[in-house]
């Protein structure tokens, strides 16, 4: 895989720098040197500015992937997601810290720093965003117990004796 | 510009052809086209070649003169060109060999499809189909083709409440479509439990969702419909041969549930050929996953936007219907040989305009349609065929 | 001392294992095992997360809530045992991320689990001889024990970063000061995936001699006792050790209580000491003196006296989690997931 060609993107794909044309006000992600949304090309040029997206948005639409692309083999089954942000601009990325069960279209969600992959174990590793849930996550992570305690084991069904 | 007909057909049988090299499917699929449009490769001007990536696949490039060469006509210095657009690699080339003949400049052309995606795992194959999305931005970030179409499956599913087994319909229907195709990558039947049932790639997505990789050829030949009847008494002319591009990464669509790509593909071609959907009895659509289908219905003007699941799953295209949709099989029962697809579609829609489809036969088949798709959507390529007067 | 801490932010994965469940497999009363330590859960980091991932999210975190722009950041420090490359410096690529480049030093810190408070001194002195203007000090790792071996069962993972200025000081270092030798209770040989220890030669002659050597020397030069403190934090490599130093030096456990955190996350080795002193920050008001005394293998101990000031009254935390919310929270894994998140399972050609 390409050094330069990785390297070249890193403003974008670490810090979600994109542009805005400043004849019609439209973000775009990844940055555009002309704006399509301008009748004329010519009326964009020289009129593009860079932006920097917050990379707060939500999810659009999402899809649990059990076949995996490059460098997502550990991951599997990870969720893929088209994230709309509140900018405008729709990103594709990974959604973590979540589980398959609990993501759905609307799901509010903020750009966080993952890697994306490894060239092997001795080549390059490349970073960029992935999205994690920006408000408080549902139930699958352990319950709160005063600081200091971890709550009691609970007797299961199986230690009851039988009726 | 001139009209230009379908002189000839030749396709090899669609699988995983491990005793086949790229070289010898690409002649067998010509030479087979050639022999049926009854034409001397002296009189052949052009070679114009479909194909996806047979650089990563194959390790070849520069593929289409390899082709010229493999079939005996290295000497005779023929231009041969490859073109390519992802999954519509083979629709392209026809789209390129159409416009060569109507422009004058060549009489008889052959356009061929050919891609061999075994000779590379399996994961590396699904790889190199993922490059025809937006690399840098798409699957950089974790999606795969798959991916990318289990998304717009899921928007669809999310607006208009197209439900899981409305998506299971396709697959069934182009089994039972494929086990009469002798060429068919695929020919069992498969049952809805099956399809629901079967592992998960993408959700909603399944395993019998998502056409195979394939090996695979088929060509045509091209040539003025003025001298068609020299060559065939059953002369196939092409009504319509439209191409439409559209944004390159899926999130920068205007809709994720509509291939804009296809929709303006499909007015292009309705209007050159001065028909509507309404008069295609038979169509031969691009679904590489059953999503695509159900989209690609809606979009090419055979069933409102939304209503795809519903009408499919009521057998409003299956045999009998006013249009039958996919008698090949498709992508997912015949085969999905990328660059080879293209020219797929249009073989079976000659067979049956020319009424030689045996019992894949739709009855009455005067207005065909073939509907060729690159990645998801960032090409689309819609030919309208017909049987000349 | 003109340079203090003017933000802060740290980070801890997502995932926990339990020292019993770890037990299950290696045929140990893993429960047994976690109360000997005092450590009842460990953190497990993604298998897209690494020491550069975790400090540019705690990093992050501490930018957007001392409202710092990046661009007026002069170095970049990050301390760890587990930086992803060997030689190529994660400071690099976590000051790329928070958009900090490219008018800045940066380096990577080794020194065990000090590396952190290394980088925190080395700041004070960029900052206090206006060399820069904000020094970014950060004490991460993911590191492993070897699997079987007792430091599996608290090796774990998380960072914190330090924003160290002369505006708007949170909190003002009153005084720093080290103790380090030549002792080889543990370390790592160059290409060696897991480390090795002493056994119990880690005690005594390395952890609580340079811990207890180094917090007397700090207490005498400031003319202080125990009792002057509000708050202490020490390094943590399990539960145990730090609340016996805190108890020798004279430390009662509501002084020991906010930085002591590697009973709900595991030793994250240079992440401990800065993790703990976050939590002290996150509870702390205006006018409460901490010390901290860090320690990392090889050996040493850097002594830090701190104070909070007014300003921190008026720090939002708003943005990123509270120490806290890491501390209770957590998605518990088996041990097979746990091994290959960690890459401990052989996956065939390397």
């Amino acid at each position: 895989m390409s050094i330069a060609r990785f390297w070249r993107e890193t403003p974008r794909r670490y810090n979600l720098g994109g542009s805005k044309c400043t004849n019609c006000g439209t973000v775009y992600f990844p940055p555009r040197g002309v704006c399509p949304e301008c009748t004329h090309h010519r009326q964009s040029i020289e009129k593009m500015e860079p932006f920097q997206l917050s990379g707060d948005g939500e999810v659009f639409s999402y899809s649990v992937v059990h076949e995996p692309a490059e460098g997502f083999e550990m991951q599997v089954p990870y969720i893929l997601a088209l994230v709309k942000t509140k900018e405008g601009p729709v990103l594709t990325g990974q959604v973590v810290d979540i589980e398959p069960k609990d993501v759905a279209i609307g799901l509010k969600v903020r750009a966080t720093f993952r890697k994306l992959r490894e060239e092997g174990k001795a080549g390059v590793i490349h970073y960029g965003y992935k999205f994690a849930p920006s408000e408080e996550p549902p139930t699958s992570l352990v319950p709160r117990g005063p600081m200091g305690t971890v709550p009691a084991p609970v007797a299961s069904e199986r230690d009851r004796a039988p009726a | 510009m001139r009209e230009v007909a379908i002189l000839g057909v030749g396709q090899t049988k669609f699988g995983e052809l491990w005793d086949r090299s790229f070289r010898e499917i690409g002649i067998e699929a010509g030479l087979q086209a050639l022999v049926d449009a009854k034409l001397s490769s002296a009189d052949l001007n052009a070679l114009f070649l479909g194909n996806m990536a047979s650089g990563s696949l194959i390790d070849q490039e520069h593929i289409a003169p390899l082709i010229l060469d493999y079939a005996g006509l290295g000497g005779r210095h023929l231009p041969a060109v490859r073109v390519e657009g992802g999954g519509a690699s083979g629709a392209l080339a026809l789209h390129q060999g159409y416009l060569a003949v109507a422009s004058g400049l060549y009489d008889y052309v052959v356009v061929g499809g050919a891609e061999k995606l075994t000779d590379v795992p399996d994961a590396t194959a699904s790889d190199i189909t993922s490059s025809t999305a937006d690399h840098e931005w798409e699957v950089v970030f974790g999606a795969t083709l798959a991916g990318l179409w289990a998304l717009i499956a899921r928007r669809h599913m999310h607006d208009f409440g197209t439900t899981r087994e409305e998506l299971a319909r396709v697959p069934v229907h182009d089994h039972a479509m494929g086990s009469k195709n002798p060429l068919a990558h695929f020919r069992n039947k498969l049952t809805l439990e099956q399809v629901l049932g079967a592992g998960a790639v993408a959700e909603p997505l399944g395993v019998l969702d998502c056409a195979p990789l394939s090996d695979g050829a088929a060509a045509v030949v091209l040539g003025p419909l003025e001298v068609a009847r020299r060559h065939t008494d059953t002369p196939i002319r092409i009504a319509a041969s439209q191409v439409a591009c559209d944004t390159m990464a899926l999130h920068h669509r205007k809709e994720v549930t509509t291939l804009e790509s296809t929709v303006v593909a499909a007015q292009r071609a309705f209007t050159q050929a001065r028909r509507a959907p309404r008069d295609v009895k038979v169509a031969e659509i691009h679904d590489a996953y059953s999503i695509s289908a159900l989209v690609a219905l809606e979009d090419l003007g055979f069933v409102e936007k939304g209503r795809a699941g519903p009408a499919f799953a009521s057998g409003q295209f299956a045999p009998g219907a006013s249009l039958t949709v996919n008698p090949s099989g498709g992508l997912k029962a015949q085969g999905c040989p990328f660059g080879a697809v293209g020219v797929a579609q249009v073989v079976e829609l000659v067979r049956q305009l020319r009424g030689e489809a045996k019992d894949r036969q739709v009855a009455g088949a005067d207005l065909a349609l073939a509907h060729d798709v690159g990645g998801t959507g960032a090409t689309s390529v819609v030919h309208l065929l017909e049987r000349a007067g | 001392m003109k340079a203090g801490i003017v933000s802060y932010g740290a980070y801890v994965p997502r995932y926990r294992i339990t020292p019993k469940e770890i037990g299950r497999v290696w045929g140990s009363d893993g429960e047994a095992m976690g109360q000997g330590l005092n450590v009842y859960r460990k953190s497990v980091p993604s298998p897209d997360e690494d020491t550069i991932t975790i400090s540019t999210e705690a990093l992050r975190t501490a930018l957007v809530r001392g409202a710092i722009d990046p661009q007026q950041i002069g170095a970049v420090y990050v301390g760890s045992e587990s930086h992803p490359y060997a030689v190529k410096p994660s400071a690099t690529v976590v000051a790329q991320a928070v958009g900090a480049t490219p008018n800045l030093t940066a380096a990577d810190f080794e020194f065990a689990c000090k590396a952190g408070t290394a980088a925190i001194q080395t700041c004070l002195g960029l900052v206090g001889a206006e060399m820069v203007r904000y020094g970014v000090a950060i004490g991460t790792d993911t590191s492993q024990g070897a699997p079987g071996d007792a430091l599996e069962y608290s090796a774990s993972a998380g960072g914190a970063a330090f924003v160290i200025g002369r505006e708007h000081v949170i909190c003002s270092v009153l005084r720093t000061l080290s103790y380090t030798t030549d002792t080889p209770d543990f370390w790592r040989r160059e290409g060696q995936k897991y480390p090795s220890h002493g056994g119990r030669f880690t005690g005594e002659p390395a952890y609580f001699r340079h811990v207890t050597e180094c917090a007397h020397q700090v207490m005498k030069a400031s003319g202080t006792s125990a009792k002057d403190y509000q708050h202490v934090v020490f390094h943590q490599p399990n539960g145990k050790f730090p609340q016996r130093v805190g108890r020798q030096l004279g430390f009662s456990e509501a002084q020991m209580r906010y930085g002591l955190v590697t009973p709900f996350i595991g030793n994250t080795y240079s992440g401990a000491a800065l993790i703990g002193l976050a939590n002290v920050l996150d509870h702390a008001g205006p006018g409460e003196r901490i010390l901290m005394v860090g320690y990392g293998s090889g050996a040493g101990s850097d002594g830090f006296d701190l104070e909070t000031t007014d300003e921190i009254a008026r720090f939002d935390r708003s943005f990123g989690k509270p120490v806290q919310w890491y501390l209770d929270q957590g998605q518990e894994l088996t041990y097979a997931v746990y091994a290959k998140f960690r890459g401990k399972i052989h996956m065939g050609e390397d």
